[in-house]
């Protein structure tokens, strides 16, 4: 078996007396574009960032690109991208700056930071718009600006927290041609949704619900395993569960 | 090691050069804090308004009346016909000092007993009355001396203190003011644009974004804070420029040296407000904190009170202050003249501070969301 691009056994984080998420155990392997599924507080963001570093597990453990969490979170850093929640550019730096400086901050110099900007320009296809100020950018775009910066130093594993939130229909399935594009060329995709129809396009899921890892499988095996005839009636099973 | 300080030195820069607001509170709050304390600001008190009540009305008494205004700490608004009429002028604020003449000063005087004349000063603002209540002393000092001297057949007094003013030697108020100011200026500014710095990129959301890149907090605390050192630096530069040529204030000593110890200092105060950042979860407990520690700056530096007067336990507070050790760098190079050979405690002491302060920032500041 070949080595796994995202692992994590018994991964619990709690904040005070809420447990946020409580012993999830995955496997995601390469090339996988995986989705994790919930309504809002199932702990998404929270196993995200845990898998970044950016919050260290209360207990259990996780390895990235072959790298444990817990024990290396800084060599993490060069192997993945992230894209949060919210807009984390610089709003008042420019398309091309905000490219720029990640390239930098990403450790890419002289002729092959030049080479890779141009390619993922190319890709994210933000080319017309290097000058434009951020903050100026639609939601559809900032998300491909942040999607670029995140992609800049050839991450093997890409983690996307609610990417397409806030962004139009349109938007969202050139984003989403942009990930299959991706992963095609081998990157793992992590991604976190509470649209449906996105769920229905990642090739295996994670439900989760209050902290709990509640169906796993492609998403028909998630819905069934949920007791819906679709995903949409297992997601409001789940929620109606929650509010009990 | 440090290849990631030179794209957030860059990135620094711009967002600094675009912030129109920073900008103009960076130039302009030099500016109007020079002209307000280099002219508002006079610790000499001269020209007191003045009543005077002379009962005498001889020619001594009003000997005597010119020789207080001569000093000029007196100036005469008003010559008042009873002892009610002065003290309801001083009450009223329309004076701050009499000078009471009795009728039989010019007899007593001639007599050879001793002639009283009273002064009243309004002591309310002790730092106003303070230059007339020892010119008032002095001068009858002065008076008496050259009456015995001539009683005793002496062409001279017998002892003479003759003080020589140095290094400022009109006493003038902007010589002692615009060079404190370049350190309070430098402070203020420095500490607080560095104090919003992490916390701003914490309140809108990009710090996360930024530290899950293999970035060091060394190359992000550095790289902050380094684009502001050139800030302080044009800062000084202006207050120096306009010190001397709108207030005369004069540039004795080596210049260059004065820049290289700034230079410290401004990382001092830089890598202060990069703690302060480091304290703090909103850009309005940074602005709070930083005001917090910029007023004991200038009220225990010695900006513009004697340390000297302070008690014992607030001259050692004002020993943690950068700003009480760069005064005295200011001061002596400017003023004096002095070069590294006397100031070189002053130097390793701030150059200790931004080390220290840079060291508890790097460890305090954690690359996670917890």
């Amino acid at each position: 078996m070949s080595e796994a691009a995202v692992e994590t056994h018994d991964l619990t984080r709690r904040f005070g007396s809420l447990t946020a998420v409580e012993k999830l155990t995955l496997r995601i392997e390469p090339g996988e574009v995986f989705g994790l599924l919930g309504p809002n507080g199932s702990g998404k963001t929270t196993t995200i960032r845990m898998l970044c570093g950016l919050l260290e597990p209360s207990e259990g453990g996780a390895s990235v690109a072959g790298i444990d969490v817990t024990a290396a979170p800084e060599r993490i850093k060069q192997r993945i991208g992230y894209m949060s929640q919210r807009f984390g550019l610089y709003e008042d730096l420019t398309v091309a700056e905000n490219l720029d400086f990640y390239a930098g901050i990403y450790g890419l110099t002289g002729a092959a930071r030049r080479e890779r900007l141009r390619e993922v320009i190319e890709f994210i296809g933000l080319g017309t718009r290097l000058g434009q100020l951020a903050a100026e950018l639609s939601g559809g775009w900032k998300q491909r600006l942040a999607l670029g910066c995140a992609l800049l130093h050839r991450p093997p594993v890409l983690f996307l927290d609610e990417p397409t939130a806030g962004v139009d229909p349109a938007a969202r399935r050139n984003f989403w041609r942009a990930i299959h594009e991706l992963a095609r060329r081998g990157t793992t995709v992590l991604v976190t949704t509470h649209y449906m129809d996105e769920a229905e396009r990642c090739g295996r899921l994670a439900m989760l619900s209050g902290g709990h890892l509640i169906a796993l499988g492609t998403p028909a095996e998630v819905a069934a395993q949920v007791g819906g005839a679709t995903l949409e009636d297992a997601f409001i099973i789940l929620q109606e569960r929650d509010e009990r | 090691m440090m290849r990631r300080f030179w794209p957030m030195f860059r990135k620094e820069f711009i967002q600094m050069r675009r912030d129109r607001l920073t900008l103009m509170i960076m130039v302009g709050l030099p500016v109007i804090q020079l002209l307000m304390f280099g002219y508002a600001i006079q610790t000499d008190v001269k020209h007191v308004p003045t009543v005077v009540l002379d009962e005498s009305r001889t020619p001594e008494s009003r000997d005597l009346i010119a020789a207080f205004e001569n000093t000029g700490n007196f100036r005469i608004v008003d010559h008042v016909n009873g002892r009610p009429a002065l003290d309801r002028a001083i009450a009223q604020g329309d004076a701050q000092a009499g000078i009471v003449v009795p009728y039989d000063y010019a007899r007593l005087l001639g007599r050879g007993t001793t002639a009283t004349v009273q002064v009243i000063v309004d002591a309310a603002d002790p730092l106003a009355s303070q230059a007339a209540i020892s010119a008032a002393a002095s001068m009858a000092e002065v008076r008496n001396l050259l009456i015995l001297a001539r009683q005793a057949g002496r062409a001279s007094v017998p002892l003479e203190a003759r003080v020589r003013p140095r290094y400022n030697p009109g006493l003038r108020s902007p010589n002692y003011i615009v060079p404190g100011l370049v350190g309070v200026i430098l402070t203020i500014t420095m500490v607080l644009v560095t104090a919003m710095a992490i916390v701003r990129e914490r309140e809108r959301g990009t710090l996360e974004q930024l530290i899950v890149t293999p970035i060091t907090k060394t190359e992000l605390m550095l790289g902050k804070i380094a684009p502001y050192v050139g800030v302080g630096l044009i800062q000084m530069t202006a207050v120096l420029v306009l010190g001397r040529y709108v207030f005369d204030v004069p540039l004795t000593g080596n210049v260059l040296l004065l820049y290289l110890i700034a230079l410290i200092f401004v990382v001092a105060s830089l890598s202060f407000g990069l703690f302060v950042s480091t304290l703090v979860r909103t850009q309005q407990q940074a602005m709070q904190l930083s005001f917090f520690f910029v007023l004991p700056n200038i009220l225990l530096s010695g900006f513009m009170f004697p340390r000297q007067a302070m008690p014992q336990l607030f001259q050692w507070v004002g020993l943690l202050l950068p700003l009480t050790h760069f005064l005295k760098v200011l001061r002596g190079i400017l003023l004096k003249g002095v070069g590294l050979e006397a100031l070189w405690r002053e130097v390793a002491v701030l150059a200790g501070f931004a080390i220290v302060m840079i060291v508890l920032s790097v460890r305090r500041f954690r690359k996670t969301l917890d």
